[in-house]
């Protein structure tokens, strides 16, 4: 029943595959997870602070973020950079800012507020104690929060972030709504062009599959060696 | 001048529950005071505003001459002046025993690393557990790291220690060796607070007992007179309970 498919094409085409698109991907994906984490754990530090209005904002953006789909944020940023590009630099036109910047801008900013509630339970798992004992140590707000909370953290919180990056993986290939060659892109563009779509697409599946299943199973085996003993 | 002198504290959770009541007392350089009462009288809570981990809303309480409800006051400087040893250790289990020892004394004494190392090491020695430097907290015993918490305490050359319940929380046959490293520093003239219920420590090594109830301070006498026989009534039944066996 084979006879009909061209598997070959998936050979033909695999440096422009994983040279071109998976490069685009696997970037996508390590640059706006850490940025994303960064941003993150400041809006999980925001909303845990003492100060209300730090609180309020943190939250309105975490609250924006997560009721807005994806691909809508993915255009509106599209969109809209240029433009935010344009007023910082008081340019004539709107900033040409490409699309691996604009997609890490919009990821980065999208993530945050899934990483910083994330962080913010993180964060919130470390026994008040431990706080106290780095006060009375002399250790200051800064101190304490990037010495003592932030490490054990982010260590109780590993295996959670790594399967949101696994999660964030996946949807990069969303990107595809602009035309830009990430590895799905890559291999809709092949299929499209030599009209091999279900070869094509099967063994993009494929490769999200292995890669993303591989990676779940290296977190789950990480967990157990990286949990701090008590 | 009192190394430690609390004056008319107050403090309330909430509107409605007051959890110190008008407390008044001071300790001198030198001076070893245990602060015994039953559970929920604010003894905890007291020797915690003493380095302003909790806020208090009325009263003053000076270190070393310094006030803590000054808002000139630099707060972290003045508590890494006071060495604090709690119930639950809380030695930091993401970081070595070395780690746990020279992280302050790196970040807030600006101790060069060698100058941090040595002192941990020598501390360790006099806590008996050098050769357990290279682990991490959750490694040793409960005994063990409730040591290691007072080295941690004793590496920044404190002027006062505070002790919150430092054997609550170890099994009995522990208890022992963290007393011991805690007579010792009383007899070297460290000055203490000491929260406890081990009235063997009070015995040996207090030079005052206070006695908190509700919290009031109901006693705040001489270790002899208040383990003697005049005292109030609730002190009396207090100390007949844990004494009883």
């Amino acid at each position: 029943m084979f006879t009909a498919f061209d598997f070959d094409v998936i050979l033909r085409s695999l440096p422009y595959l994983f040279w071109d698109g998976m490069t685009f991907t696997l970037m996508l994906t390590a640059l706006s997870a850490l940025g994303g984490l960064v941003l993150g754990t400041l809006l999980a530090l925001m909303r845990l602070s003492n100060l209300p209005i730090l609180g309020a904002v943190a939250t309105g953006y975490v609250n924006l973020m997560r009721s807005l789909p994806l691909v809508l944020v993915i255009f509106w940023f599209y969109f809209l950079v240029p433009y935010i590009g344009q007023i910082i630099t008081g340019a004539e036109r709107p900033v040409l800012v490409g699309g691996f910047a604009s997609a890490l801008i919009t990821f980065t900013l999208f993530e945050a507020a899934y990483f910083s509630e994330i962080m913010r339970a993180g964060i919130q798992s470390i026994p008040k104690g431990q706080v106290s004992a780095g006060y009375a140590l002399g250790l200051n707000y800064r101190q304490v929060t990037s010495y003592i909370v932030l490490p054990q953290a982010l260590r109780n919180m590993l295996p959670v972030i790594l399967t949101q990056a696994i999660v964030l993986f996946q949807d990069t290939s969303l990107v595809y709504v602009l035309s830009i060659t990430d590895f799905l892109g890559a291999a809709s563009k092949v299929a499209q062009r030599d009209g091999r779509l279900i070869e094509m697409y099967l063994f993009a599946a494929l490769v999200y599959f292995l890669i993303s299943f591989a990676a779940s199973r290296l977190v789950r085996h990480l967990q157990t060696k990286t949990a701090i003993i008590r | 001048m009192p190394m430690i002198e609390i004056n008319a504290v107050s403090k309330w959770y909430g509107p409605q529950f007051q959890v110190l009541k008008d407390c008044t007392t001071a300790i001198e350089k030198g001076e070893v005071v245990v602060v015994c009462g039953p559970s929920g009288s604010g003894k905890s809570t007291l020797i915690k505003c003493v380095n302003a981990l909790e806020p208090f809303q009325a009263g003053t309480i000076r270190v070393d001459g310094i006030n803590l409800a000054d808002p000139s006051t630099d707060l972290p400087k003045l508590r890494a002046r006071i060495g604090m040893v709690f119930q639950h250790f809380e030695l930091f289990p993401h970081l070595k025993i070395t780690e746990n020892l020279c992280l302050a004394q790196e970040k807030v004494l600006g101790r060069s690393r060698d100058e941090a190392m040595s002192r941990a090491m020598s501390l360790l020695d006099r806590v008996g557990l050098r050769e357990h430097a290279h682990k991490f907290p959750g490694q040793l015993s409960g005994g063990q790291q409730q040591r290691v918490a007072i080295a941690r305490a004793l590496a920044m050359d404190p002027i006062a220690m505070l002790f919150d319940e430092p054997t609550s929380a170890l099994d009995p046959e522990m208890i022992t060796e963290v007393l011991d490293v805690m007579v010792e520093l009383a007899r070297e003239g460290m000055t203490m607070m000491v929260v406890t219920h081990e009235m063997g420590f009070a015995r040996k090594v207090a030079h005052r007992v206070i006695f908190m109830d509700k919290g009031e301070i109901i006693e705040d006498r001489p270790k002899d007179e208040f383990f003697g026989t005049p005292r109030s009534e609730r002190a009396q039944i207090f100390l007949s309970k844990i004494l009883a066996h």
